[in-house]
């Protein structure tokens, strides 16, 4: 099967700047390689600074990387681009960690979730808010919600609208970037179950960003471990549990207190 | 929790605020006018053809003999009344002189204001997009220039370049022999001599907004939902336009109301420089007298004027900021 994204050899070097002195290029994502097939999830799980985030965002064009390329519907996206990069945006969209930050303030629940629909396609504005509606019913909203703004909802519901905003433009691939560690537990719990439950209704194929193991464990089929830019042990969900080579992934393990012959 | 009982509690909120404010300043003005030695009358004690007992009936007359709070409190109770007193110096009401000075500065400062938020808005929503890059650069050290030289100095140099070019009037508010103009010839003959004062105005007041649109939006353009929002596609201009300038909005509204008050002191000096028929030569001129009424009237409608710009500022706030309006009504 073609997979929905494949990475080869993806390298960002942070340009060193500073007052007056130089400050030494830094490497936070060094020759990152691998796919992802339709309906499949890749964890990509590290420490914080391990390079994960900003391979998320290499992923979704908001960081343009140094080398490498990055395959999507047959087009190399390091290599596009601003303009044409905007056209595969909405089969490639990103979630933020911190929904309470990532929403516009300014505007409603209703207004946040169709904007996407209305720039990118032509979809006459009553259209856009009926499907508006219904994205947020299948995150689990109620149509009551359109009017509210985001600052008047819990850190849950925001996080839902940030998912109905970018299932709005029926992507193909969702980058999930620390999507659930912003959340009490109760409440990761709830939007682990929501995702597992869109990308069976939409087909989607997720790149779950996580420092938790455990959570990787739950939703993923692969699992990628990430340290110091570079990918570092990759493999099957089971293997990676029930025997981890890496250091960092055994301390990753026991940071997580996950039972292997649990899962 | 109905929105107009909202805004009524809002409006209501500012408008005790200004009038707080108004009575302080008008105390101040008061106070600080009447402790400065010596009053309109005391020159003509040097006059032989006035003699002492004329000249205690005068003081007797504009009541300069009683103590000052009760002439404050008569004063403020007539000022309630509309009455903002006499001038020595005119022997006729103070309200009506001023407000022909007025109705001169505020079209100096309306023009001034208007011109130069449309010129800060668009520079600097443009300077902060091309943030560091050589265009940006080349705008900051432009407005530092600016900064640097003082109004009186700038407004100096443009009489000097018009007086030698002859190009542009050097003074005052009409041509000589306005009066048989016809009505458009009048107002283009107006416009005509507002060219060189509003320009100082703009030129002294953009940097420092400027500079404030573009910290403004260079910080709003940092925040992670303009990330979010690009992310989805939207084009650079929307992200600008309908995310960050919003965003932006709170501070920049904030700052409207500080502009009328530098824009309105800054052309009180700016129309004696340029013999302006407004309010500030009135002032000068009543404040060497020590035409007292006067001098007070003209300070408490400067206020005025600015409690005004801060209030419609507020308005505007009101009206952008939904977080504001949501904090209204929880109250």
């Amino acid at each position: 099967m073609e997979p929905v994204i494949r990475v080869e050899n993806l390298v960002k070097r942070l340009a060193g700047r500073g007052l007056g002195r130089r400050v030494k290029a830094f490497t936070a994502v060094d020759s990152v390689s691998f796919s992802i097939l339709p309906r499949a999830t890749l964890a990509l799980v590290g420490e914080s600074g391990s390079g994960k985030s900003t391979l998320a965002l290499c992923l979704a064009g908001l960081e343009r990387v140094t080398s490498g390329r990055i395959w999507f519907e047959g087009r190399d996206l390091a290599a596009l681009a601003e303009k044409e990069l905007r056209a595969v945006r909405p089969r490639l969209q990103l979630v933020f960690q911190d929904p309470a930050s990532s929403l516009n303030p300014w505007w409603t629940v209703g207004e946040i979730v169709a904007e996407p629909l209305l720039v990118n396609g032509r979809t006459a504005k009553r259209e856009g808010h009926a499907r508006a509606a219904l994205v947020l019913e299948q995150v689990g909203l109620a149509a009551e919600y359109l009017e509210r703004r985001a600052q008047d909802l819990s850190g849950g519901q925001r996080q839902r609208v940030a998912i109905a905003r970018a299932l709005i433009l029926e992507p193909k691939l969702l980058i999930l970037d620390e999507v659930l560690s912003a959340l009490d537990c109760s409440i990761q719990a709830q939007i682990a179950n929501l995702l597992v439950e869109i990308q069976r209704a939409y087909g989607l194929a997720y790149l779950f960003v996580t420092h938790d193991l455990r959570m990787a464990a739950h939703l993923a089929d692969e699992i990628a471990v990430m340290s110091g830019g570079k990918i570092v042990e990759q493999g099957v969900t089971q293997d990676i549990l029930r025997n981890p080579r890496r250091f960092e992934t055994q301390s990753l393990l026991a940071a997580s207190r996950v039972e292997p012959e649990a899962m | 929790m109905s929105g107009a009982s909202a805004i009524t509690r809002f409006l209501l909120r500012r408008l005790a605020h200004a009038a707080f404010l108004l009575f302080g300043v008008s105390v101040l003005a008061f106070f600080f006018s009447t402790f400065a030695p010596g009053n309109y009358f005391d020159d003509m004690r040097l006059n032989p053809q006035i003699s002492a007992e004329q000249l205690t009936a005068l003081r007797a007359d504009y009541q300069l003999d009683r103590p000052m709070p009760v002439r404050y409190i008569r004063w403020a109770g007539a000022v309630l009344h509309g009455d903002l007193g006499l001038s020595f110096a005119y022997n006729t009401p103070v309200g009506p002189l001023l407000w022909a000075r007025a109705r001169n500065t505020l079209l100096l400062t309306g023009t001034a204001a208007v011109l130069v938020w449309m010129l800060a808005l668009p520079l600097g929503v443009w300077s902060a997009e091309k943030l560091g890059r050589p265009a940006d650069v080349a705008l900051s050290w432009a407005t530092a220039v600016l900064l640097i030289i003082p109004d009186l100095a700038l407004a100096l140099g443009l009489l000097v370049l018009a007086v030698r070019s002859g190009w542009l009037p050097t003074g005052g508010m009409v041509s000589v022999g306005s009066d048989g103009f016809s009505a458009a010839h009048r107002v283009r003959d107006v416009a005509w001599h507002m060219v060189l004062p509003v320009a100082v105005l703009v030129a002294s007041a953009l940097p420092v907004l400027l500079r404030h649109v573009r910290a403004a939006m260079a910080e709003a353009l940092q925040a992670p939902f303009l990330r979010a929002a690009e992310g989805q596609g939207i084009s650079r201009r929307r992200l600008l336009l309908r995310y960050a300038l919003p965003a932006a909005a709170h501070p920049l509204i904030a700052l409207f109301g500080f502009s009328v008050g530098t824009l309105l002191s800054g052309s009180l000096l700016v129309e004696v420089v340029m013999s302006w028929p407004g309010l500030g030569p009135f002032l000068l001129e009543a404040i060497l007298a020590r035409d007292l009424y006067v001098v007070i009237g003209a300070v408490l409608l400067s206020t005025l004027f600015l409690v005004a710009g801060n209030f419609v500022a507020d308005l505007l706030l009101y009206w952008a900021d939904p977080r504001i309006r949501a904090e209204a009504s929880r109250r």
